[in-house]
């Protein structure tokens, strides 16, 4: 096996695991902020494929120009998850929790079943096309450019939860939502933005893979299982951790596919999830 | 003069309601001589299902509703048993009943390897493992030669009707007759284990995990041995399902829907009472069969619309299921007289 | 030859020293009053000795066992009962239900545990209240099920965190009667009370801390003219 095979596989490892990155970060700033782990997902990370896939095919935009509108659709979305279903179960029991957001997860995969039928699409000749060669390696453009615009909202969300007033009021309401509420800080509406940014995190992730990647309604279940991983791996909460977290995946899964299989690539990310719920439960990295 | 105390000590210990255990009886006969009224072969058929998908609720129940774990891949038990004994069967002509179980072993050994781990945690890790568990094994099985890969196993037909094969060609009714048996013994032993010390301690766990560890309970040992129960009464499931349908395939064995319908129909009825799975299993499965006759095939992607959205009403509006419409006294030993 | 025996027992969280250096010995058959202002370290100390809590430093040693680093699970076996601060019922089950889970400890057949638990649903006084839901019952009958779930599993030590503490004033001499019936049945007891009142009432010694640290132990006439005790936790509250 040649140096360059390994290479290439260690590039596209780490691109797509600052996609895997970003995807479980919006994951784990819900999970950090109230304690629910979002089930469905995968299923928005799909809706927000269509989102950009449809926006190309009904009005001729390409996912690079459309990326501003399925965030927004995406941030949304999340806005309404938590109006319609979430603020309902936020004192049920974590089993309830669960099961909530997993009904929502079945319910939406199969409506966008029933309304777009489980054909794969793709979106023909976008902008971002073709790849560029480095010393012998391959690079798709657009998987380059989508892991680069990945890493650069994972900055702009890291900062933003660090650096700005509504982030730190997001930090202090995961850290205690009554404390928080006394000093007015409304815990209902950060809730509701904590879904607004997490899914638009999701929309970042979904509009640039669609220049690349097949549309399709259970595209996004492994993208969650990863996601899940990532955040147990980063540490429950935590979002710098999901960095370090969807790198280490990505590079897994493209070494193991690589080396061993492809076709067990979700037995790979399962195995590193095994060992680090039993070395190291708390996960590899701290909060935040 | 009798004391409040001597009153009490003279109560029952679980409840013993006589309008319940006259209609649990009713039931268990009618159920009995139900073949024997000649209905047709479509009415067997639904209540083999009913039956079977009251045993894989009830075995999701235990995991969840007594001990407080959701699992969201427990069709993978379900897959473990079918293909146990049907492999024995076919490769090795080890009778279905010896390889129902050798099934329940295995799933068994399955839920330990995985319990051990994820259950000294936070029910979200058991949650996202369930989840993966479920896909990998169908990622597994559709790529395992030995066991026939995507397109499975058929099971050969024997010449006649026998039981030591477990087939029956002329009359579902000997199908009828072994589902409605585990599911008597499931029903029976799952409430003997809920009135339990077991039970107990399982419920405890369930509601407060740390004043239970005050109380002497070995918190991840239960969370274990109630993982591994729910696992012992799902694998027969499979085993005889198999036996039914004469293939096993991974589509069909470790289908996703399973592990969505058990929690489905569980939350449905009524999670953590015993009686909860039966309600939501009685049902859905005739709507769902019905609808399949009168509307055709959906391709599954209507039905799971309605059962999302099902799940999602149930948790936000009734979250002790529909059971708790029915009246508190029938369904727990007497209180407050 | 005491029962419990604590030896420079220590924990830090982040930096924060909650417990710090912390000994003391507990007889057989009396009660223990532990004293101390709010993150003085009282629930801390409770937390390290039963489990809940991993200790840095130091030791526990409880009935000739060394029960440092043990789990909650096992220490409750040897024969150590507690209640919680922030009450911890099993709030959908019965009040019987959540005492029984208590006998089980030490029972295995269900009619021996309900017959024993009934009985100490008696001693609590509570015997109407047995099939009500552990929700549906007041603060004061809550910490009389922690009580009674905690004695059910026949401890030889009981620590109690604050069980007057948040329930109304007409419920305190019920309280405190009980916990005086307790200790005439045999159990040992550490009671964490912010009523000083009661504390000087019930206690045969008192163990005082501040900032995580013990600052006095002995009898409640002495620590009541303790000056460290003045001047950290008697002279800050207002003594009724």
């Amino acid at each position: 096996m040649s140096f360059e095979i390994i290479a290439q596989a260690i590039v596209s490892g780490l691109m797509t695991g600052l996609i895997y990155a970003l995807i479980a970060a919006g994951l784990s700033l819900i999970f950090g902020l109230m304690n629910i782990v979002n089930f469905a997902h995968g299923e928005h990370l799909m809706v927000s494929m269509f989102a950009s896939f449809w926006l190309w095919a009904l009005l001729g935009l390409d996912p690079v120009f459309s990326i501003p509108i399925t965030i927004l659709l995406m941030a949304l979305c999340g806005v309404l998850t938590h109006y319609f279903l979430i603020r309902f179960i936020l004192k049920a029991k974590m089993l309830i929790q669960i099961c909530a957001t997993f009904g929502l997860s079945i319910f939406i995969r199969a409506l966008a079943q029933f309304l777009w039928t489980p054909d794969f699409r793709n979106v023909d000749q976008p902008l971002l096309e073709g790849r560029i060669e480095i010393a012998n390696v391959f690079i798709g453009q657009p998987q380059f450019f989508a892991s680069l615009v990945c890493l650069a909202a994972f900055v702009m969300l890291y900062l933003f939860v660090t650096r700005t007033e509504t982030g730190l009021a997001l930090q202090a309401t995961a850290q205690d939502r009554e404390a928080a509420e006394i000093l007015g800080i409304p815990s209902n509406k950060m809730f509701a933005i904590g879904w607004g940014i997490g899914l638009g995190c999701v929309g970042v992730a979904g509009g640039m893979m669609t220049n690349y990647f097949f549309i399709f309604t259970d595209v996004g279940v492994n993208f969650a299982l990863f996601a899940f991983v990532a955040v147990a791996l980063g540490g429950f909460g935590s979002i710098i951790g999901c960095l370090y977290a969807g790198i280490i995946i990505g590079l897994v899964e493209s070494l193991g596919g690589l080396l061993i299989d492809p076709s067990f690539k979700l037995l790979y990310v399962f195995a590193i999830y095994l060992l680090v719920v039993i070395y190291k439960p708390q996960g590899l990295f701290g909060r935040y | 003069m009798e004391t409040v105390l001597d009153h009490a000590r003279q109560e029952p210990v679980w409840n013993t309601n006589k309008k319940v255990i006259v209609a649990l009886v009713a039931l268990t006969l009618g159920l009995i001589v139900f073949p024997l009224f000649g209905p047709s072969p479509f009415y067997l058929h639904l209540m083999i299902l009913i039956f079977m998908y009251a045993v894989m609720s009830q075995s999701w129940n235990v995991i969840a509703g007594l001990s407080g774990q959701i699992s969201l891949g427990h069709g993978a038990f379900f897959g473990i048993g079918a293909y146990t004994s049907s492999v024995l069967y076919v490769q090795y002509g080890i009778t279905p009943w010896l390889g129902i179980l050798l099934g329940m072993v295995f799933a068994a050994l399955v839920a330990i390897a995985i319990g051990i781990p994820m259950l000294r945690l936070s029910g979200h890790y058991f949650a996202i493992a369930t989840l993966l568990i479920g896909i990998s094994f169908q990622v597994v099985f559709q790529r395992w030669e030995m066991v026939g890969a995507a397109s499975g196993l058929w099971i050969p037909l024997t010449e006649e009707s026998s039981w030591l094969a477990l087939q029956f060609h002329d009359s579902k009714a000997p199908y009828y007759y072994i589902f409605l048996a585990f599911f008597a013994v499931t029903y029976l032993l799952v409430w003997r284990l809920s009135n339990s010390k077991i039970g107990f301690r399982l419920r405890a766990v369930r509601d407060d995990y740390q004043a239970a560890s005050s109380l002497g309970i070995d918190v991840s040992r239960y969370k274990i041995i109630a993982y591994v129960i729910s696992a012992i009464i799902m694998a027969p499931m499979g085993s005889l399902f198999a036996q039914y349908i004469l293939i096993v395939d991974p589509d069909r064995m470790f289908n996703l829907e399973i592990s969505i319908l058990v929690l489905l129909m569980t939350v449905l009825g009524g999670i953590g009472n015993i009686w909860g799975p039966l309600v939501g299993v009685a049902i859905l499965i005739p709507i769902s069969e019905y609808t399949r006759i009168y509307l055709g095939g959906t391709g599954g992607a209507v039905d799971l619309i309605f059962y999302g959205l099902i799940l999602m009403l149930i948790c936000v509006f009734r979250p002790a299921g529909l059971i708790s419409f029915l009246p508190k006294h029938l369904l727990e030993r007497e209180k407050h007289r | 030859m005491s029962i419990l025996s604590v030896e420079n027992l220590g924990k830090s969280f982040g930096g924060i020293r909650a417990n710090h250096d912390i000994s003391f010995d507990i007889s057989p058959g009396e009660i223990l009053g532990i004293i101390g202002p709010n993150g003085a370290g009282k629930s801390t100390l409770f937390d390290l000795i039963t489990g809940y809590t991993r200790a840095d430093t130091g030791k526990v040693i409880f009935d000739g066992n060394d029960i440092t680093r043990m789990r909650p699970d096992r220490i409750s076996n040897l024969g150590i009962g507690r209640t919680f601060q922030k009450l911890k019922p099993f709030a959908d089950l019965t009040l019987l239900e959540n005492v029984m889970i208590g006998s089980f400890a030490r029972e295995n057949n269900i009619k021996d545990a309900r017959d024993k638990a009934l009985e100490i649903i008696d001693f609590v006084d509570l015997i109407e209240k047995r099939h009500h839901f552990a929700r549906e019952l007041s603060t004061g009958q809550r910490k009389r099920l922690e009580l009674a779930r905690a004695m059910a599993t026949e401890p030889k030590l009981l620590l109690m965190d604050e069980v007057t503490g948040g329930v109304d004033q007409k419920t305190i001499p019920g309280l405190v009667a009980l916990i005086q019936k307790m200790k005439a049945s045999g159990v040992t007891i550490a009671t964490i009370e912010h009523n000083i009142n009661i504390i000087m009432e019930v206690s045969d010694h008192i163990l005082a801390l501040d900032q995580g640290q013990r600052i006095a132990f002995g009898r409640p006439r002495d620590i009541q003219n303790n000056e460290k005790v003045i001047d950290a936790y008697l002279g800050t509250v207002d003594v009724a």
